[in-house]
């Protein structure tokens, strides 16, 4: 069972602010959620290797050639805040 | 009226008149429509369709209007993924399919609605609002690609593209009746896709016919070395197009006839599977016994990619942004205010079975009951051509219905999800109705045999009427 505290601290941990009042609904639906999840204990999977992809493709390389780049205006054309070419987010400490 | 014109039809039409009155009959049926089908309706298109027809093109779909889902990146054209936190967000390029399609002439009419970030089965977490089935305005039109299946079946778009990640172009297909290919994974070039489940998700086209989506496939098909994922493959789709299904064996998992199947439903996918058989096809029963953990197993692995690739939204570089007396207090406003609540959900649940002492229990454990799912298609696919099951248990469900519960939503995809699990290809297409309301039949073809699927559905369209019916006038 996931709790109100641990809501907040997933959260904070996925950079989502929840407030006070909304906590125990997530903690009520995420429950309800976790719980279904559960029956996946039922499944043997001992010796079943992981499936992360099911593409066989294994390190996909390039050419190591130089390509022209998107222009630094139109990489910036959709932020609010920039700086001398730069994106201007607040101080992250 | 060009409304709900195939390929073939309308190209006489631009022949006969222009390419820019089809455009324009399209975007007058748009402006009349009620089905809130678009996010955005792109004000170039006329001009664009006009070129096309002073200039000449002989691409594959010269002055064919196409609608786009609003999570694939349009160069100009505002690309929200029906959320708050994209608003004012207009891609510097175009996605890989966008690219293709401008090549062969297609005309793109705008973007269509969708559940917010593909999460949903409804298109009602829409930041714009629900859009409505064009077969009963009180039904939801499934999801998540809803505008996408909606705009072809009221005829404000002959053809359009999805994104699948569990279902997202099949479900909505199947509600609206019309037809909605998910490709084998790799098969399609995600580039400028807007990642929601990376190891899951494929574009796909939806149209009124089967010529169409193998069309379209020739055109947004191939390699593209911007997606490492994407394959190599020298398929020509519509070679498949031959009425010939002497031959083929067809397997019917019972696993998707299961509880809380519609009868009409059942009957309906029945009565193509005897079709079928009629037709020249072999059919047996066979078990894919892991069916019933895929959608658990789907959920987690689609959640935790969804947290990762949904972190790069936190308000710096491009939508939404609340201000906050650090980096993590604005990213973190930003989010809560941004995203939706089921969007929220998916993330925090995802951001849980990826941490530390859950990893194992969830994250991990679904991906070892992946290849247990993906073992039962490959077990399948040695004595069978294909496998025919209802895409969706059920027709179209009323709006609210589900809204307030998101393990009932979550379970309505019970027949989808497992095929993206094992990124095998599939089709939805027609093959009823029940109380007015369309029924899809969905076909699972092996991994990069799309040309059975495309036979065996193109045969049935030749055999069937299902196809041409049409909801009354939506507008």
């Amino acid at each position: 069972m996931i709790t109100k505290e641990e809501v907040e601290h997933v959260g904070w941990l996925a950079r989502i602010e929840i407030h006070e009042s909304e906590a125990q609904d997530y903690a009520e639906k995420l429950n309800a959620v976790l719980d279904y999840f559960g029956q996946l204990d039922e499944v043997d999977t001992e010796n079943v290797p992981p499936t992360y992809h099911v593409a066989d493709i294994v390190n996909v390389f390039r050419e190591d050639v130089v390509r022209p780049s998107m222009p630094q205006e139109e990489v910036l054309a959709n932020t609010g805040k920039k700086q001398e070419g730069n994106f201007l987010a607040p101080r992250i400490m | 009226m060009a409304g709900w014109a195939n390929i073939s039809q309308l190209k006489e039409k631009i022949a006969q008149g222009s390419a820019e009155e089809v455009t324009a009959s399209y975007l007058e049926r748009i402006k009349k429509s009620r089905t809130n089908a678009y996010t955005t309706v792109w004000e170039g298109a006329v001009e664009k369709a006009r070129e096309i027809d002073e200039q000449g093109h002989n691409g594959p779909l010269a002055g064919i209007p196409i609608a786009i889902k609003d999570n694939i990146s349009t160069r100009g054209i505002s690309t929200t993924c029906s959320s708050k936190i994209l608003q004012g967000y207009v891609p510097p390029y175009d996605a890989h399919i966008v690219e293709r399609l401008k090549d062969a002439g297609a005309i793109i009419l705008g973007k269509t609605n969708m559940d917010e970030f593909a999460m949903g089965t409804s298109t009602e977490s829409s930041c714009y609002g629900p859009t409505l089935n064009p077969w009963d305005m009180e039904r939801v039109p499934g999801g998540s690609s809803g505008g996408s299946a909606a705009v072809v079946a009221a005829g404000e778009a002959p053809l359009s593209v999805g994104s699948d990640t569990g279902g997202s172009v099949r479900c909505p297909a199947a509600f609206c009746g019309v037809v909605g290919l998910k490709p084998t994974y790799g098969t399609i070039s995600r580039y400028g896709l807007i990642s929601y489940a990376n190891s899951l998700e494929q574009i796909g086209p939806l149209a009124t016919c089967v010529s169409d989506i193998a069309a379209l496939m020739d055109v947004i098909g191939g390699h593209d070395a911007r997606d490492s994922t994407s394959v190599k493959t020298e398929s020509v789709y519509k070679d498949a197009l031959v009425d010939d299904v002497s031959g083929l064996r067809i397997g019917v998992p019972a696993e998707y006839f299961g509880a809380g199947i519609d009868p009409a439903v059942e009957n309906s996918v029945w009565d193509a599977i005897q079709l079928f058989e009629e037709l020249g096809a072999s059919w047996e029963q066979v078990s894919l016994p892991h069916t019933s953990y895929a959608l658990a197993a789907y959920y987690i692995i689609a959640m935790s990619e969804a947290s990762s690739n949904l972190a790069r939204f936190d308000g710096t570089r491009y939508g939404y942004r609340k201000e906050g007396e650090n980096w993590h207090v604005m990213a973190s406003r930003t989010r809560a205010e941004g995203f939706g609540a089921e969007v929220k959900r998916r993330i925090l649940l995802g951001t849980y079975a990826l941490s530390a002492g859950y990893h194992d229990k969830y994250y991990l454990k679904a991906l070892k009951v992946r290849t247990l799912v993906k073992q039962d298609f490959e077990q399948a696919f040695r004595e069978f051509d294909c496998l025919m099951t209802p895409t969706m248990p059920t027709p179209a469900f009323k709006l609210r219905e589900k809204v307030e519960d998101p393990l009932a939503l979550y379970l309505a995809d019970v027949n989808t999800v497992p095929i993206n699990l094992a990124g095998v290809p599939s089709i939805s297409l027609p093959c009823g109705f029940t109380d007015g309301l369309p029924i899809g039949l969905q076909i699972i073809g092996k991994h990069f045999d799309e040309a059975t699927v495309l036979r065996a559905a193109y045969s049935f369209e030749q055999n069937t009427e299902h196809h041409t019916r049409r909801p009354a006038e939506v507008a």
